[in-house]
């Protein structure tokens, strides 16, 4: 069973959103609703359900219904239809006092503007859910200092809201929904009002948070990097509705429709691709024993200038290059064992594509990729990580 | 045509007893509630009286001094300093007697007056009917002149420093009621779901996250409040309300322009002092923005 599952979610604005509904199923768009009715659809059809653990990313634009969505996930705001199911429980049928402890106990929020309280200290902040549980003074301040430590805000327990950066209040929110031990933490564009260098490494420190807590995380943001970088599966919207659901590579690489296709066009690769991605299948390889001319056959039949050297044992030894070839031939050598260059660059399948772009440029041979046991699994070539950081047809040919 | 003229006449020859109908209005409320208006009238009675009483028992300097320390705190030195020989000034001229008197007055039209008006303000934000409702009687009890009230209440209360305090506090508590409406609406709205997402209840969220949010601005509320019952010192004389406001008006009767000074410089001093510290209260000292 999903640790949560959302069926057939509506959620129309205005007076009378039943008339909506019934317009939706007509098969009427947002905007002809908006224009006929006044009423505004913000969540149109939503369905997905998440594993628990798992880190769910819902993005889209402005305006494509994800904030809502994620309100009525804890009821901020009511849907006007649809279920949605925690641990198989319909929250949508529990009465307040009911939906108060699943809110207390196991949903928190972190928001896009920290959401903090301004009068009072970063402790009493986080203390706010345990506080109002009537938790008493001594357990709360332990747990909310132990919380503090986990986002490494130790030593700011008495400090103000407004003393602290744009990360830290943000650490101060997230060590906040934490404090409170809740199995679902909703993370509304918890990082989009940091700069880009606090929000990279915000990110780093929420996965790394993860590896510890495996939390059942759903995250909330516009930025397409953002998404592929944290979630383990994206759903994408937009007007509200369901574009595409599934993991990064499979939206990267088969995008649904046009507009999650001119969505991927603007991503940053480099974060998403690896090595193994690009990877060639090497078009020739020569023993260590075998001489010289056969070197410079494979290389004139593939019409290359290096080629990988390979041991007996099919272990990379190294490569050479078709000059060495040729004066090793010229000086009657049995074997390349002489001429083999040892100290080549060599990654492994999981390198990440931007770290490929240094090693590509500065070798004279292409970039070997080695698995654990030294075993050549594949080649680069400079062309091949160019094109692949260029959208579409690199990721193809990489295939 | 024939329309326009039957209305023409209509309007010339009947005239509409908007005041007669007021009129009997007011004289069915003053026999049908009369007991109950006796009730108010000795319970405001005797606030007045122990507000005096709490202010005149200690000795004029023990008073000042309470009041520069208080000055000093919540506003600093220049306040504590200005306080201080506003206050001799008043003792020097001989009217500390009428000062008691007015700030009793003013004490408790302003308690009566937030008690009322700072709960009303929640009730307002909080649900929009009543807010609906109560904005056009805030309306009128705020631009209906204030001489108007008068007349009513020495039907009610008859002639003295109740009547008095009743027209005060319809005067002053229409910014109370707004500024805490005002305030708590102006939580911003990501710390109100911030305070419903983790589980708060209704009281929780009012008390632990809007009311400390809107603090300054019902601090404001409460300022304007005290100040337009200042305003009110010397109309409340007309009707037999003794204190600074009947110096004042002694003066203007006796055309004693001397006298009239004084009276109203004492209630400048007053003035002045309760202003600043409220508002020390209500901007920066002691709450964090």
């Amino acid at each position: 069973m999903s640790k949560l599952a959302v069926n057939n979610l509506y959620k129309i604005f205005g007076p009378s959103p039943q008339r909506g509904l019934e317009l939706i199923k007509q098969g009427l768009g947002k905007d002809e609703i908006l224009r006929k009715t006044g009423l505004t659809v913000g969540v149109n059809d939503a369905n997905f359900s998440v594993e628990e653990g798992e880190v769910f990313v819902i993005m889209g634009l402005s305006g494509s219904g994800k904030s809502t969505l994620v309100r009525c996930l804890n009821r901020l705001i009511d849907p006007t239809h649809g279920e949605i199911r925690l641990d198989g429980e319909d929250i949508l049928k529990l009465s307040t006092a009911e939906l108060r402890e699943i809110r207390r106990k196991k949903m928190s929020m972190v928001f896009q503007n920290f959401g903090l309280l301004p009068n009072r200290t970063v402790l009493a902040n986080v203390e706010y859910g345990l506080e109002i549980q009537g938790i008493d003074k001594g357990e709360r301040s332990e747990k909310a200092t132990e919380s503090l430590r986990k986002v490494g805000l130790k030593g700011y327990e008495d400090s103000y809201p407004d003393q602290l950066s744009g990360g830290m209040k943000q650490r101060v929110g997230l060590a906040r929904a934490l404090a409170n031990d809740p199995e679902i933490l909703l993370m509304d564009e918890a990082f989009s009002a940091l700069d880009p260098l606090i929000r990279g490494d915000m990110q780093d420190e929420l996965l790394e948070l993860q590896a510890d807590m495996q939390r059942t995380i759903i995250f909330i943001t516009h930025d397409l990097d953002e998404a592929l970088k944290l979630g383990d599966r994206i759903m994408l919207m937009k007007d509200g509705r369901t574009v595409q659901t599934g993991t990064a590579e499979e939206i990267l690489t088969n995008p649904a429709d046009e507009y999650v296709r001119r969505f991927v066009q603007g991503v940053n690769r480099s974060d998403v691709l690896s090595a193994r991605d690009i990877m060639a299948k090497p078009l020739a390889t020569i023993s260590i024993t075998q001489g010289p001319r056969l070197a410079l056959k494979e290389m004139r039949e593939h019409n290359i200038e290096s080629i990988f050297v390979l041991d007996q044992k099919r272990r990379l030894a190294g490569a050479v290059v078709i000059d060495d070839v040729s004066q090793a031939i010229e000086q009657g050598k049995k074997s390349v064992e002489d001429i083999v260059q040892e100290d080549i660059n060599t990654v492994t399948p999981d390198t990440n594509i931007s770290d490929l772009i240094q090693l590509t440029l500065n070798s004279p041979v292409p970039l070997a990729v080695v698995d654990e046991k030294n075993r050549l699994a594949g080649v680069i070539i400079k062309g091949s990580v160019l094109e692949a950081m260029i959208p579409e047809g690199g990721t193809e040919d990489a295939e | 045509m024939l329309n326009n003229l039957a209305l023409a006449n209509i309007l010339q020859e009947y005239r509409l007893p908007l005041g007669d109908w007021f009129a009997s209005l007011i004289d069915w409320m003053r026999f049908t509630f009369a007991a109950q208006f006796d009730a108010i009238r000795s319970a405001i009675d005797w606030l007045i009286d122990k507000s005096g009483d709490l202010l005149s028992f200690p000795p004029f300097l023990v008073v000042a001094l309470f009041v520069v320390v208080l000055a000093w705190f919540l506003s600093g030195r220049g306040v504590a300093i200005f306080s201080f020989v506003g206050l001799l000034v008043i003792y020097n001229i001989g009217l500390w007697g009428e000062t008691i008197t007015t700030l009793s007055l003013i004490i408790t039209a302003t308690l009566l007056a937030l008690l009322i008006g700072v709960p009303l303000g929640i009730v307002a934000a909080k649900f929009r009917p009543v807010d609906i409702v109560l904005r056009p009687i805030l309306d009128f009890m705020q631009t209906m002149p204030a001489f108007v009230y008068l007349i009513p209440a020495v039907f009610f209360f008859r002639i003295g420093a109740v009547p008095a305090v009743f027209a005060t506090i319809i005067f002053a508590m229409p910014p109370a009621i707004r500024l805490t409406s005002l305030g708590i609406r102006q939580v911003p709205e990501e710390l109100v779901e911030a305070g419903e997402d983790f589980g708060s209840n209704w009281f929780q969220l009012l008390f632990k996250v809007q009311l400390p949010q809107a603090l300054p601005t019902i601090m404001a509320g409460i300022n304007q409040c005290i100040m337009l019952s200042l305003s009110m010192v010397v109309i409340a004389a007309m009707i037999g309300a003794s204190g600074l406001g009947s110096v004042v008006l002694t003066g203007i009767s006796a055309l004693d322009v001397g006298m009239g000074f004084e009276g109203g410089i004492a209630v400048v001093v007053i003035a002045i002092v309760l202003d600043r510290l409220t508002q020390g209260r209500g901007s920066s000292k002691g709450y964090r923005n």
